[in-house]
């Protein structure tokens, strides 16, 4: 059982969270963000790094999101936003699209996750009481893209582990992510299990651990979540 | 004689659409990349019982009318007209709340077929280029398995996926010609030139039908041969309206929430 004070304790918000995942696109990085927080992580792009933003529904280096109702409803990200056209920016089919991220030409997909299992697997499509979820191309993008970054919260509301042994919701692919950026911490997964990086302001690694069903192994160099 | 395979509307486009027939409709989620009007018009026609072929099972015209969307109907009209027996899809439910189709889902009212979108498409492609299959490895491991041959190359496993062929194909293109070439606009592309050619007869729906040769031999996405008929929809007059279904109402409050916080903060940060 995780203390009701760890539940209750401040964490990182939204945008600091979308802030710590842009930190991992570097220079030349080809990367699809998910609905959500993901989305949020474009206006973060460190400067100097030149990003390309690749969307499932065929496009390839598309501008900042506009504010509603004032984009071209035939330029829009795979969540539906509208966004302005940027110099270099193609489009392509839904067959091309997914030949990019299958192909091994994409670097990075950050999603959201229900759960993230010690070995990296990810359960993102679906909530098993719903029944029925939505495949999307969450799959295909796990399977995919050369690295995974998942951010989600690091435990449900009711208090409910999400860093787990074992996944119990429905697989969107096996052993498939490779760092975990939640509201409290950063988790490399590696092959010798999950790897503290980094927690956030005012949390201890023992708190983390308290949150995360399986054991974490703290990094030498562990240290507060730095946004810099 | 000069071939010609413009269509003078759209319930004679898909006047031999039948019961039980499997369609194909291009498009991703977004009302602009969908053909609308065909949609409407295999609607009118009465047809049911059909086998559907699309990304998502539509979030109705209500919402897309909100937006000033000139052609709001969207795979939505299929749906809730029970038209639909077997959905072949890739994102049949909503995040933010439930839809039409979880709603006949969960009174047992329509089948499914669920396939990672990016298996989709190439499941479509393999149909238009004459494949007997593709090996994905999208899936291993995961529900999408059950029931697939699995082999290994290059020690990778790979899942047999076989085409998905069609009746017909329903997709929206920006501009077409008389032999039915196509470009599209944007992101509206997604799923519509692929599945152009990947059923018996397909239907274009375009903006703008022009010249022969108007059109950049450098720039056709779509070449005609693949294309059975091309309609134009009508001049573009902006909808208006509300959205009825409570819960269709507060997911698109949180659709915009969202929007607004993505747009947030441009200048914050790391910057």
């Amino acid at each position: 059982m995780i203390r009701q004070e760890l539940l209750k304790k401040e964490k990182l918000d939204r945008q600091v969270m979308a802030l710590r995942v842009a930190k991992e696109f570097q220079d030349g990085n080809v990367v699809n963000l998910g609905q959500g927080i993901p989305t949020l992580a474009s206006n973060f792009v460190p400067a100097g790094r030149e990003v390309i933003f690749h969307s499932e529904n065929g496009v390839l280096g598309y501008g900042e999101i506009t504010l509603p109702g004032e984009g071209d409803l035939d330029l829009v990200n795979a969540s539906g936003q509208t966004v302005k056209p940027a110099p270099g920016m193609c489009f392509f089919d839904n067959a091309e699209s997914f030949a990019i991220v299958r192909g091994g030409h994409l670097d990075i997909t950050v999603m959201g996750a229900y759960q993230v299992s010690e070995k990296g697997d990810l359960c993102n499509y679906m909530v098993p009481e719903r029944q029925v979820g939505t495949i999307g191309g969450a799959m295909d993008l796990a399977f995919g893209a050369k690295r995974v970054i998942i951010v989600m919260n690091h435990v449900t509301k009711n208090g409910e582990y999400r860093v787990v042994k074992k996944c119990s919701y429905p697989l969107t692919a096996p052993n498939c992510v490779d760092l975990i950026v939640t509201d409290i911490a950063v988790i490399e997964v590696t092959p010798k299990g999950l790897v503290l990086k980094e927690y956030a302001p005012g949390w201890t690694p023992e708190e983390v651990q308290e949150m995360t069903e399986p054991k974490l192994i703290i990094a030498k160099d562990c240290q507060e979540i730095s946004l810099m | 004689m000069p071939i010609n395979k413009i269509v003078a509307s759209f319930d004679e486009a898909v006047a031999d659409v039948f019961d039980g027939a499997t369609i194909m409709v291009g498009g991703f989620g977004t009302v602009a990349s969908i053909p609308s009007c065909l949609l409407e018009a295999v609607y009118r026609k009465g047809v049911k019982n059909l086998t559907t072929v699309s990304n998502a099972s539509g979030f109705g015209a209500d919402i897309w009318k909100l937006q000033g969307a000139p052609f709001p109907e969207d795979m939505d009209i299929l749906v809730r007209n029970e038209r639909i027996k077997k959905a072949i899809i890739s994102a049949p439910v909503s995040a933010l709340y439930v839809n039409n189709f979880e709603k006949l889902l969960r009174a047992g009212k329509i089948e499914i077929e669920m396939v990672p979108q990016g298996t989709l498409a190439e499941r479509i492609r393999a149909a238009k280029a004459g494949l007997g299959g593709v090996y994905i490895p999208v899936g291993v491991g995961t529900v999408v398995e059950q029931g697939k041959e699995k082999r290994v190359f290059d020690g990778k496993e790979y899942l047999l996926e076989l085409p998905i062929k069609a009746d017909f194909a329903l997709i929206h293109a920006h501009k077409g010609d008389r032999w039915g070439n196509l470009v599209y606009r944007g992101t509206s592309r997604t799923f519509n030139p692929v599945m152009a050619g990947a059923a018996k007869v397909t239907i274009a729906e375009v903006d703008e039908i022009v010249e022969l040769g108007e059109l950049d031999p450098e720039a056709i996405v779509t070449p005609g041969v693949y294309v059975d008929r091309v309609v134009q929809r009508p001049k573009p007059v902006r909808t208006q309206g509300e959205i009825k279904d409570e819960q269709a109402k507060a997911s698109y409050s949180k659709f915009s929430e969202d929007y607004k916080r993505a747009t947030m903060g441009k200048k914050g940060g790391a910057q």
